[in-house]
């Protein structure tokens, strides 16, 4: 028995082969250099944990020197952009529900003149707590903002007045989340991500298999339509989708204890949307792609995004203002807003609308442009 | 004359490669056509480009009775194509294979075509093997039978018998002969001499240019040689003088 040494030419052919059939396939070539600077923009430009300018509405029942104060301070630590003023506690909680702001500033009656006499009056700081990252930074700064924003106030003969208890009592409620549970966040989000995974990739590669098996010049020799052939291969899809979703749903119930105060119909009209919106994706994918690595590396490449600039990851409220518009064009950012309003806040239609039809209008375009690549022969 | 193929003028360029040079082709109903022609030569394009799975880039004609450029559609309703290539679903079996051609044409009585389909092969008792597992003879007359499934009026066979046994071979033929019988129009294209030798017309192509049209013994007459081989080698060699 003869064995046989390791060649060094051998090899070398081995390693040319490999370059060469790399440099043929223009898409894997292409994501090589796409990656890491999608990587690097997203990451280095786009994500930042500690995001300010965070939308606060302020409810003002003194709008007396003290009140104005603490306001002045509250914007100067650059984490509170107050950019309304409401009359009533209804709309506050309209504002908060549907996540239009992040933060909400009571400043109660008479709040200047107990101030002025010691009675330290509260103020009252609703967060909305659904993401736990978002509004962490900015809670955690409050204390000495009010603080500091009334000891420059309260000197001269009130100075007394300033070491000891603070001036004002800060009420933080950290609403839809009080405990801070980072899994009321995250298991809702994880319903989106594992079916943005599942949904995109499995329909990416139902085309492109058939395309690479041959089996595609079959399916164009019969009458079968475009429309037909796309639709029809989606329906298995969807209740896999709908499989995955029932199975995390269950988790978070049974092991994280993640609550569900919204309607479980309307939660599932929502996942179910957004599957379609996903599956037709992938199906377009899975047109372009001359084969099943391609559908792959398409999957991927959007699957990056998704999970960096819909908000799941990293707060979306801390991207600059380009990575929020590129966030808002993908399915998922406004998914983890339908999930975590029905789930955490119990939102109803009218609340959660502004985050469905974005998706009906994703899903829209995705089938025009996949009707549009479809190629009908084989051309 | 009832033609089941008149085509004339057909173009077909990939890039700058001019793949068919203005194909010429009337197949008469009921005949059997032969395609013979090296490799490379433009009998799958010009295949393709009858049934509609590829559009001409210029060229008029009807398949059927059918507008090639614009009523693809129509055309593969009536047309059985066979690929040169097995391209059925290797992991459904051979039964789940035929029910879903049937269901693709729309076939009323789709359980009854499929079990009739069956047992004209001689695969009623393997129905449920999937048809990766079969030998290249099987998958072969598995195709046949699932391009025929819709009973159409014109088959276009690629290549149909390549790397199929001898015995296999003429079986198939025999097979063609019949169905030729009951008013079918076949175009196949073939390597095999033995093959062209049973078809009504041979159509000879080369670089993309139909250079000879005819019954095998009139080519072989008007071109002054023995059989079809040397008659194939020696058109072979004329082409490569002009278009090479």
């Amino acid at each position: 028995m003869s064995v046989q040494a390791p060649s060094l030419s051998r090899w070398i052919g081995i390693m040319l082969k490999e370059f060469i059939q790399l440099k043929r396939d223009r898409l894997t070539f292409g994501m090589i250099i796409g990656i890491p600077i999608l990587q690097l923009i997203l990451f280095g430009y786009a994500i930042n944990s500690d995001p300010r300018q965070l939308p606060t509405v302020v409810l003002m029942a003194d709008h007396d020197r003290y009140g104005r104060t603490i306001l002045w301070a509250l914007r100067n630590s650059s984490y509170f952009a107050i950019d309304r003023v409401v009359q009533t506690k209804e709309e506050v909680n309209a504002l908060l529900a549907e996540g239009r702001v992040q933060f909400a500033v009571t400043v109660p009656e008479n709040f200047s003149r107990k101030v002025a006499r010691g009675e330290r009056p509260p103020l009252l700081v609703e967060a909305d707590a659904t993401d736990p990252s978002a509004t962490g930074n900015a809670l955690a700064a409050l204390g000495n903002i009010a603080r500091n924003a009334l000891a420059r106030d309260l000197q001269g003969p009130l100075g007394v007045l300033n070491p000891g208890p603070d001036p004002v009592e800060l009420r933080v409620h950290r609403r839809y989340n009080p405990e801070n549970v980072t899994q009321y966040n995250i298991v809702p989000g994880l319903l989106g991500v594992i079916l943005t995974m599942t949904m995109i990739l499995m329909t990416g590669l139902a085309m492109t298999r058939e395309r690479e098996r041959g089996t595609f010049e079959n399916l164009l020799a019969t009458p079968a339509l475009p429309i037909e052939v796309m639709t029809g291969k989606i329906v298995p899809y969807i209740l896999i989708g709908l499989i995955q979703v029932a199975i995390i749903l269950g988790a978070s119930q049974l092991l994280f204890e993640v609550p569900l105060l919204g309607s479980i119909p309307l939660l599932y009209f929502c996942v179910f949307l957004f599957i379609a919106a996903n599956l037709a994706l992938g199906i377009t994918f899975s047109s372009i792609a001359r084969n099943q690595l391609q559908a792959m590396q398409m999957t991927f490449f959007f699957f990056l995004p998704s999970m960096l600039l819909s908000g799941f990851m990293f707060p979306f409220r801390g991207m600059p203002e380009w990575a929020q518009w590129l966030g808002s064009v993908l399915p998922l950012t406004h998914f983890l807003q339908l999930v975590r309003g029905i789930m955490l806040k119990g939102n109803e239609l009218p609340y959660l609308w502004p985050h469905i039809w974005p998706i009906i209008a994703f899903m829209l375009g995705a089938i025009g442009l996949g009707l549009l690549v479809y190629r009908r022969t084989l051309d | 004359m009832n033609l089941a193929i008149d085509v004339e003028g057909l173009n077909k360029s990939f890039g700058d490669k001019h793949v068919v040079k203005d194909l010429a082709l009337r197949v008469p109903r009921g005949q059997i056509f032969g395609f013979l022609g090296p490799n490379g030569s433009g009998k799958t394009t010009s295949i393709r480009m009858i049934c509609g799975l590829l559009k001409a880039d210029s060229g008029r004609g009807t398949c059927l009775g059918y507008d090639v450029i614009r009523q693809s559609a129509e055309i593969k309703r009536e047309v059985g194509y066979m690929t040169q290539r097995f391209s059925l679903w290797e992991d459904l079996t051979i039964r789940e294979n035929l029910d879903f051609i049937a269901r693709m044409y729309g076939m009323k009585n789709r359980r009854g075509a499929v079990n009739d389909a069956l047992e004209a092969l001689g695969l009623a008792a393997r129905r449920d093997q999937l048809a990766g597992t079969l030998s290249g003879g099987w998958k072969q007359r598995l195709a046949l039978a699932s391009c025929m499934l819709h009973q159409p009026n014109l088959l276009l066979l690629d290549e149909p018998t390549a790397g199929v046994d001898p015995k296999a071979r003429r079986d198939f033929w025999d097979e063609l002969h019949r169905m030729c019988e009951q008013g079918m129009t076949v175009l196949v294209s073939t390597h095999y001499m033995d093959e062209a030798e049973r078809c009504h017309q041979l159509g000879y192509i080369a670089y993309g240019n139909l250079l000879a049209l005819g019954t095998a013994r009139e080519l072989l007459a008007s071109h002054g040689e023995p059989n079809l081989e040397s008659l194939f080698v020696h058109l072979m060699r004329g082409a490569q003088d002009v278009f090479q």
